[in-house]
């Protein structure tokens, strides 16, 4: 008995059978994978996931691939979830974490759902992977297509930051630069989804895709101890995964995996160059509008979220919030965790730790919550913002000699 | 006239066609339009307050409805109207 049993439209409940497909013929609502609930409550434990690999894949009871797909893998997951005392000590957290997912294969989260993504469209026949993104997400595709075998194109904004490029074309992929901003990437992908025979990650296959972003939130269950944190933030690009994150302390809860039924607070972080989701949270607005991106932020700049309406729902229903930060404040919070916990992440970590560090001095904690921060990609795919930021201002330049070092060094 | 492009999940509704011609002045007459020459068009793109369904992405000449002048959008001759599901991604 398989344990994917199909698709099922969000919105209207409308479902289907197995197939590439994401979109919803009704109402054009997403569709999520619907799983044999029952044939894997009698398999899931907390034992079965502490025997297997140190990788995401640990959790494969919970992902869409059968048991009898070899899976394409780099070793993703399982990364650090690190008590961040000395940022804590900051702002006045004595159980803050963060949750290091720049420790993955490409750098970045993304890794986790292009794993599954690519092993399930591999078994299912795909010949050739493809993917519109800022950067991480074509990163992640092109690496694992290569460790797979297949095609693959990615279609990037022609402006991306030089770093990114470099580190996807090295995999040696069909890279398509587009005259265009990442919607405008996204929306020709959905348009040529239909007329070529590839698996796009983020589009025709984005139901199975998006399944993988739940293995981050089930390792900081697992790592706090089987326990859930009081609040997660998480930044806010399309939403995708914000959604699978509280699907995922669904799943905890209803696998009997965590001791506790209480569900974390879930806060969304976004760049107030690129906020419609916060726009839409503030103005308690039902409907989220788009916008045109303009921040450092790039790999989180889509102004057109699909998944926008469901973080503000989350948001709302758990008694979480979905804040913003200025570009300063962006490079501001890069340097903080930086200085303080000897981790350098991507400007879309600096906007969610940005945004744990206003929240926080603002006053939103009394102090002993247990707080966790998704920080998800590494910094060095956007060290070109601190340069032109004083990046260097401790820095002297001196002789080699003692006496010169005397003079400048004042120590 | 303007030009609908229908995309996969909504082409059953129009026959397998993939551009539809409608005579319109704004996109409101123009969705009434592709309503008339094959109905159900106008329940999957508008909800019951008649306006944009969430998940419904429209573009009139490579630009999102929405951040202009949404269903009031102006329409001419050799206009191209793109329909576009909503998709995640990053």
């Amino acid at each position: 008995m398989p344990k994917v049993v199909g698709l099922r439209c969000r919105e209207c409940g409308t479902e289907y059978e197995l197939q590439a497909t994401h979109v919803c013929e009704m109402c054009f609502g997403p569709l999520d994978v619907v799983y044999d609930k029952a044939g894997l409550k009698k398999i899931v434990s907390r034992r079965r996931i502490e025997d297997g690999p140190k990788s995401m894949w640990r959790y494969r009871d919970l992902l869409p691939v059968e048991d009898s797909v070899s899976v394409v893998t780099l070793g993703e997951g399982f990364t650090p979830l690190v008590k961040a005392d000395r940022l804590g000590a900051e702002l006045g957290l004595r159980n803050l974490y963060v949750k290091n997912d720049s420790m993955n294969p490409t750098n970045s989260f993304k890794d986790r759902v292009v794993s599954v993504a690519i092993s399930w469209a591999r078994a299912h026949g795909f010949e050739t992977i493809a993917c519109a993104s800022t950067g991480n997400l074509a990163n992640a595709v092109a690496a694992y297509a290569a460790r797979a075998g297949l095609e693959c194109f990615v279609f990037i904004p022609v402006d991306l930051e030089p770093a990114k490029v470099a580190s996807i074309s090295v995999f040696d992929p069909n890279v398509v630069a587009v005259r265009g901003n990442y919607d405008e990437v996204n929306r020709l992908c959905s348009q040529l989804v239909e007329s070529t025979p590839w698996a796009f990650c983020n589009i025709n296959i984005r139901p199975f895709y998006a399944e993988g972003s739940k293995t981050l939130t089930f390792e900081t269950a697992e790592q706090l101890g089987w326990k859930l944190p009081d609040e997660i933030i998480i930044p806010i690009a399309s939403g995708c995964q914000f959604v699978r994150h509280r699907q995922a302390v669904s799943e905890l809860i209803e696998f009997g995996l965590v001791r506790s039924d209480r569900v974390p607070a879930f806060t969304g972080a976004q760049a107030l160059g690129c906020a419609p989701v916060y726009n839409a949270f503030v103005s308690g607005a039902d409907r989220v509008l788009p916008v045109k991106p303009d921040t450092i932020a790039r790999s989180i700049a889509i102004g057109n979220p699909s998944d926008g309406v469901y973080v503000n729902r989350i948001a709302r229903e758990t008694g979480g919030v979905v804040e913003a930060v200025t570009e300063e404040e962006i490079v501001d919070a890069m340097r903080l965790l930086a200085r303080t916990e000897g981790i350098f992440t991507e400007t879309a970590g600096g906007v969610t730790i940005g945004v744990l560090a206003k929240l926080a001095r603002a006053g939103r904690w009394k102090g002993d919550e247990t707080v966790v921060a998704y920080v998800t990609g590494h910094g060095l795919k956007t060290a070109d913002v601190l340069a032109s930021a004083n990046g260097h201002a401790r820095r002297v330049e001196i002789e080699p000699t003692m006496k010169s070092f005397r003079e400048k060094v004042n120590i | 006239m303007a030009q609908f492009r229908i995309p996969g999940p909504l082409r059953r509704l129009s026959d397998g066609a993939v551009t539809v011609d409608v005579e319109a002045h704004d996109l409101e007459s123009a969705i009434e339009a592709l309503d008339a020459r094959y109905p159900g068009f106008r329940d999957r793109l508008l909800d019951e307050n008649g306006d944009l369904r969430q998940f419904v992405n429209v573009y009139l000449n490579d630009e999102d409805v929405r951040l202009g002048s949404g269903l009031k959008a102006k329409v001419q001759k050799g206009d191209e109207i793109s329909i576009v599901p909503a998709v995640a991604g990053g």
